[in-house]
């Protein structure tokens, strides 16, 4: 297939033509992105304007496509950890604990307190780590910088925990089919309990910066309305449907990894509006710091693998020592263990609203399928709606209050 | 809007099973339902889901390549009913030539881009669509990713000088 620059250039229409007659209203139909600094990765818009006002946008995804899922049937179960780092990667430890509790439903096998209660305090770390970048970059998009320089501070701190416990400041695969990749290490809880101590204080200082800041009031305040029936047609999920009233959260509603042990509130903002999503992702943030507080305080003792040596490795001392966990050892890392048939769906809260995994497996050591609903790409699709008759400038906060990834979006 | 309109539902709501003539056989495991229905008649049966069973979101869409089986492709939907705080997965047995569903655009518009992701990975066309073409690979693309005969190094490029 011969392909010229003239071809890959004649679907876009840069300007319409000037309608013949005079009175007819003169639309343009503009591109935001796919290299736009506020598009927060790879998206292109296709904005159909008339003046300052958009009368539709059109989405256009799937600049970041990787074929993660065709990737997935390539691999073993246990390989697949390393894949689900890359499809959110701000919200890492939220895609490996979906994809281990989906399969570690198939396996039927069950996980120690010590293991869900590390994975509860990660996920939490790195929903923090999620909204920080959120924070920072959405008040950056609309001309807070200094909010910046003051949410990547706090990020840093997470990321040196995360390489702490992993080894890896963001493709952590920290979180693993059968309980964790490694013992936490010694004197984590100095370092977690050092920054999270200190966490509340910080947001109070975003909180100083922006609350009754008369510029950010008048760029978030009744910008980017869309109704909540609209919301739950077109697959929207997580902060967008709390800033518009809706009490719904799966640590709440479908808890998992022992979420009902943890005290907590699900913050919930009526005005459904930019301003909406933003409290409810500073009070996200304020709970997140409890959860981890409560995690860190009560942490069990005990195992933090799962007691199933047909899926989990052998301690290194075990495999050198004893002929049946060297036989283990030798089976898992050569073939992979094998998951009985069948299939399952789980889902998490992520940063971003539902993550679900649908796991099939046909009784291989690899995956038949693996389907990834992510949030990111159902927010998307309400997109559209939300920025209908709106003025362009308002585009950039809209845009900024959803919070997508596009990886998330186009795995 | 209210505050706590759609309530979550209390846990003896759960269990749910779906009664509809449309479903030919119900399955149980993991605690999660799996609904075989009639594609002929899905669109009926989710309208009748939706507006009286009060599954008002549609979580996914999704599809299984069983090749070589027939019927070939299984397409998976995942309802979700936040008053009963209940999930449900509804499947689509498709034949391998010519597979093609009625789009259920029309009962949640939030069906318009998995069906588009389905329709660009396995090649599954869904009647009544409003715009059906590919969403994650280029318009031009030939073949469907997803589908187990589709290899993995599967892209051969001619460059136009060769």
């Amino acid at each position: 297939m011969k392909h010229s620059f003239e071809d890959h250039t004649s679907t876009i229409q840069a300007v319409q033509e000037i309608p013949a007659t005079p009175a007819a209203p003169r639309r343009m139909t503009l591109n935001m992105g796919p290299q736009h600094p506020s598009t927060h990765g790879v998206l292109r818009i296709v904005l159909e304007l008339e003046g300052e006002t958009i009368i539709s946008a059109a989405p256009d995804i799937g600049f970041l496509h990787t074929g993660i899922e065709k990737e997935f049937e390539q691999k073993n179960w246990q390989q697949g950890v390393t894949l689900t780092d890359r499809v959110d990667y701000l919200a890492n430890l939220s895609n490996n604990l979906v994809y281990s509790l989906a399969v570690e439903k198939l396996l039927q096998i069950e996980i120690p307190p010590r293991a869900q209660w590390t994975r509860v305090m990660m996920a939490e770390l790195s929903r923090l780590n999620s909204h920080l970048v959120w924070l920072g970059t959405h008040a950056l998009d609309i001309g807070a910088m200094t909010m910046f320089f003051y949410c990547f501070r706090e990020r840093e701190d997470i990321l040196r925990i995360f390489e702490m416990f992993s080894g890896q400041r963001m493709m952590t695969s920290y979180i693993r089919i059968g309980g964790l990749a490694l013992e936490p290490p010694r004197g984590w809880q100095q370092a977690v309990g050092k920054f999270i101590r200190a966490f509340p204080s910080k947001v109070d200082e975003y909180e100083e910066l922006l609350n009754a800041n008369p510029i950010w009031m008048q760029r978030t305040k009744g910008v980017g309305f869309i109704s909540l029936e609209d919301m739950l047609d077109l697959g929207v999920t997580g902060p967008m449907l709390r800033g518009a009233g809706l009490n719904w959260d799966i640590r709440k509603s479908e808890p998992y990894s022992s979420y009902e042990k943890f005290d907590f509130n699900v913050p919930v903002e009526t005005s459904n509006d930019v301003w909406s999503r933003y409290r409810v992702r500073l009070q996200e943030m304020r709970e997140s710091a409890k959860i981890i507080i409560q995690a860190l305080e009560g942490m069990p003792d005990g195992p933090w693998q799962a007691d199933a040596p047909h899926v989990v490795l052998p301690d290194r001392e075990k495999m050198k020592t004893q002929m049946e966990a060297l036989i283990y050892h030798f089976k898992i890392v050569t073939e992979g263990f094998r998951v009985p048939a069948g299939e399952a769906y789980q889902c998490v809260e992520a940063p971003r609203g539902e993550i679900g995994y649908y796991v099939v497996s046909d009784g291989t050591s690899k995956p038949y399928r693996v389907h990834m609903r992510t949030p990111s790409f159902g927010n998307l699709q309400g997109l559209p709606k939300m920025l209908e008759n709106t003025m362009i400038a308002d585009s950039i906060a809209a845009l900024g209050s959803m919070d997508f990834v596009l990886g998330d979006t186009d795995r | 809007m209210e505050k706590g309109r759609f309530g979550l539902g209390h846990a003896e709501e759960r269990g749910y099973q779906v009664n509809h003539p449309a479903i030919l056989e119900t399955t149980e495991a993991f605690g999660e339902s799996t609904s075989f229905a009639d594609p002929e008649r899905i669109v009926d049966l989710c309208r009748y889901l939706k507006d009286s069973e009060k599954f008002i979101r549609l979580s996914g869409v999704t599809a299984v390549d069983l090749h070589p089986a027939e019927p070939r492709f299984e397409v998976v939907y995942h309802l979700h009913s936040l008053e009963r705080n209940q999930r449900i997965r509804l499947k689509c047995r498709l034949s391998g030539t010519n597979p093609e569903i009625d789009s259920l655009t029309g009962v949640w518009r939030g069906a318009n881009w998995y069906e588009r992701e389905v329709f660009d990975m396995f090649g599954i066309g869904f009647r009544n669509h409003p715009n059906l073409v590919r969403i994650l690979m280029p318009v031009d693309w030939e073949g469907y990713p997803l589908r187990k005969d589709y290899p993995v190094h599967g892209y051969k490029y001619s460059y136009p000088s060769e």
